[in-house]
């Protein structure tokens, strides 16, 4: 079918939801799932899914979803590490696919850490 | 559950050419099959795309979002990949671009921090080994028919011309000539049908870009010749490709269906009445199908032979009708204009040439593969920062721009910025694009022998100085190259390069002899040497060689005495060897067996 002009720039929009993958910005989010053997043990696939699947429904251009070895505090797996220019990493422990779509919305969307994850919440808890 | 579409993982395998024939295809397959078996078909996407540009380290593989770029893989590499850095994201560091490793740290640097990329500027590449050229979408997404559909609805087709001259765009076929002039000549002529032809001809040796881009983004070239289409007033277009480039054959076709089928192409496109179609028409090889007139005799069907000009093709062209053709490379240029405008573009470069050239780099250089950098930087940046320099510890001798039409570019002039004028005036040409190093071990006389003996076989034969006077010219070559030149012959090629020049009807024939005359420029000892002291100072002339065994470094272990086929090696164990020079035929096997004494010479 021949397109119109607005067609061709539906087709760009909705196609680069799925290259942005291949274009490192400078101002990117990074999402890093802990994928060792005790993060998957530990459930870090769901949680991995989660994060993809949230991210490309949402639209977020500047957030890559990847992926690390063992972080070395089992104990919390999964574990996932958020990085953003200029900014601390934040370290999320004990996670699952709800948490992931929860920080997601508040700590990718709207940059409002959700604290209660983080490591150092579960670490004071003890 | 199994949910669509959350590719986390994109993994681009190299299908230019040079990575097809180190076994890419093998590596897609092994790709998909190693995703199969750890259950990760859906969330990584493994594309074929384009040539990246560093051939000599492919097959190439790049996993986004990473950005890791592997080089050199094997098929056996690819399970390690899949296990290691797609299921646990681990890159694997043993098999990394070792440019792109960083000594004590898990971060790994981008190629474009990398000494063979960090110079370059892609605009005519820019969408080789970043899409899939199979799949019209992914060009979308890169503003792919954005400047066709900016063209058409929002600018005439002479605020397009305008645009285009004002960018300074010259032809990347060779010649140089203004993109902008050429489409306003055609513009200006009066006529129902036109056409707009693309040169996909590539048949300089060594060169290899336009064939890159047809394989890498061919939507590109489509678009770019629509919008020439619209510029000048034609709905038909011409590619005319060699039938020897399959893959470009291939991808090209794919394409054009593709944008057929979203209406890119045929009639009344983006509903604004212009019409526009492609045919891609298959050249048999011959080089001189290059050039412009050839090449659409040979589209009529006839022989592809050159006509004199004028009358230019702008105003009698294909079947006699105002025609437009440009190189491959030139198209490329047209949509990045169109999209980043003029100035951009202008920006870019030196006073007269601007833009960036792509470069094929080959010979005897590390980093051999595609290269496109600003106009206007030096040669010197090109083969020892990009290029890597000179492998294996030899000295730089020359460089050979031009391919055939071409001239050898000595050490001296490695800092000139180079640009259409400033190769013309050292006696070369941008020609294509065809970059070729040359180290101390090459023969200037052997290579100006190499591009004659080409040309001699590629005259069409339609005019007498091309046809019988290269052949002249080779004939003297190969006489001083066997150690019977005299000075007179050296008088006579210069002779013959000139009224070569003067007479030939074509570019062939008018730039065959500056192979011979630049290197006669610049390294006439050399040839000096040939004929005065019947010696050949690289060693490669044969017939000038003698090979002797150094009695000091000789000792005595009969190896090269088995090795020689003609028995032209007699001496007793542990005892100095001797070559008797009657017998020997030159056939270096004794200079290969004594690498360990390297007692044996030759000089
Ligand atoms: C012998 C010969 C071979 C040529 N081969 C090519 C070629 O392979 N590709 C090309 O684009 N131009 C080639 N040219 C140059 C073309 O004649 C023509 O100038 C060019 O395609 C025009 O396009 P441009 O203005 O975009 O450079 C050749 C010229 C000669 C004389």
């Amino acid at each position: 079918m021949a397109k119109t002009i607005e067609e061709l720039r539906a087709i760009r929009e909705k196609m680069r939801g799925q290259i942005d993958l291949r274009q490192k910005g400078e101002d990117n989010l990074r999402v890093v799932v802990g994928m060792a053997t005790c993060g998957i043990a530990a459930g870090a696939r769901p949680v991995l899914h989660a994060f993809t699947e949230e991210v490309r429904r949402r639209g977020l251009n500047n957030v890559t979803v990847g992926q690390a070895g063992c972080i070395g505090l089992c104990q919390f797996e999964p574990i996932v590490e958020v990085y953003a220019p200029d900014a601390e990493k934040v370290t999320y422990v004990n996670m699952d696919a709800e948490k992931a779509a929860r920080v997601v919305a508040e700590h990718l969307v709207n940059n409002r850490v959700v604290a209660e994850y983080t490591v150092g919440a579960v670490e004071g808890l003890k | 559950m199994i949910r669509m579409n959350f590719v986390r993982n994109h993994v681009l395998v190299c299908a230019g050419t040079g990575c097809v024939a180190a076994k890419s295809k093998e590596i897609m397959d092994e790709f998909q099959l190693q995703l199969e078996k750890q259950g990760l078909t859906d969330e990584v996407k493994v594309i074929l795309t384009g040539c990246f540009g560093l051939c000599a380290l492919g097959p190439i593989v790049v996993v986004y979002p990473e950005g890791a770029f592997y080089s050199e893989l094997k098929v056996e590499d690819i399970a390690t990949i899949v296990e290691e850095h797609i299921l646990k994201g681990r890159v694997v560091k043993g098999l990394l671009y070792h440019e792109t490793v960083q000594e004590g740290s898990d971060t790994i640097s981008g190629l474009n921090e990398t000494s063979f990329y960090k110079k370059q500027v892609r605009v005519s590449l820019r969408n080789c080994g970043v899409i899939d050229p199979e799949n019209i979408d992914e060009y979308i997404a890169y503003d792919g028919y954005e400047a066709l559909a900016k063209c058409l609805t929002e600018m005439t087709p002479e605020a397009v011309i305008d645009e285009i001259l004002k960018s300074g765009l010259r032809g990347r076929g060779g010649g140089g000539f203004p993109t902008g002039l050429k489409w306003q000549f055609a513009a200006r002529e009066k006529s129902d049908i036109k056409y707009i032809c693309c040169n996909a001809d590539e048949g300089d040796p060594g060169a290899f870009m336009d064939r890159s881009v047809l394989e890498g983004d061919p939507h590109n070239i489509i678009e770019s010749m629509a919008i020439a289409g619209y510029a000048i007033g034609a709905s038909q277009g011409y590619i005319y490709v060699r039938a020897e480039y399959p893959i470009a054959v291939e991808r090209m076709n794919i394409a054009i269906a593709q944008a057929k089928e979203y209406g890119f192409l045929g009639q009344n496109i983006f509903g604004t009445g212009f019409n526009f179609d492609l045919e891609v028409r298959l050249g048999a090889g011959a080089f001189v199908c290059g050039e412009e007139t050839a090449l659409m005799m040979s589209i009529e069907g006839n022989r592809g032979e050159p006509n004199p000009r004028p009358p230019f093709p702008a105003v009698k062209g294909l079947f006699g009708k105002p025609t437009v053709l440009n190189n491959v490379e030139t198209f490329t240029n047209i949509t990045w204009i169109l999209l980043h405008g003029a100035e951009a573009f202008a920006a870019m470069g030196t006073e007269k040439s601007k833009g960036t050239k792509v470069f094929a780099l080959g010979g005897n250089i590390t980093n051999t593969g595609l290269v496109e950098v600003p106009m206007g930087i030096t040669l010197r940046e090109i083969v020892d920062e990009i290029g890597g320099g000179v492998p294996n510890g030899k000295a730089f001798k020359a460089a050979q721009t031009g391919g055939p039409s071409g001239g050898c570019i000595p050490c001296e002039l490695l800092d000139i910025p180079i640009d259409y004028d400033s190769l013309i005036s050292i006696g070369s040409m941008m020609g294509s694009g065809g970059l070729i190093v040359m180290d101390e071990d090459s023969c200037m006389v052997d290579i100006a022998k190499f591009f004659l003996d080409f040309t001699v076989e590629e005259s069409c034969g339609k005019c007498t100085p091309c046809r019988i006077g290269t052949k002249r010219m080779l004939d003297i070559l190969e006489k001083i190259s066997e150690g019977h030149g005299t000075m007179e012959d050296i008088c006579a090629l210069e002779e013959l390069s000139a009224h070569i020049k003067e007479n030939s009807l074509c570019g062939l024939g008018q730039t065959a002899p500056n192979p011979v005359a630049s290197t006669l420029a610049h390294f006439r000892d050399e040839y000096e040497a040939h004929v005065l002291e019947k010696r050949c100072p690289a060693g490669v002339c044969k017939n000038l060689l003698q090979y002797f065994i150094i009695p000091e470094k000789c000792v005595g272990c009969t190896l090269c005495k088995r090795v020689c086929p003609t028995d032209a090696i007699v001496g007793e164990v542990k005892q100095v060897h001797e070559i008797i020079q009657e017998k020997c035929i030159k056939c270096d096997a004794c200079r290969e067996a004594c690498k360990k004494f390297n007692a044996i010479v030759k000089r």
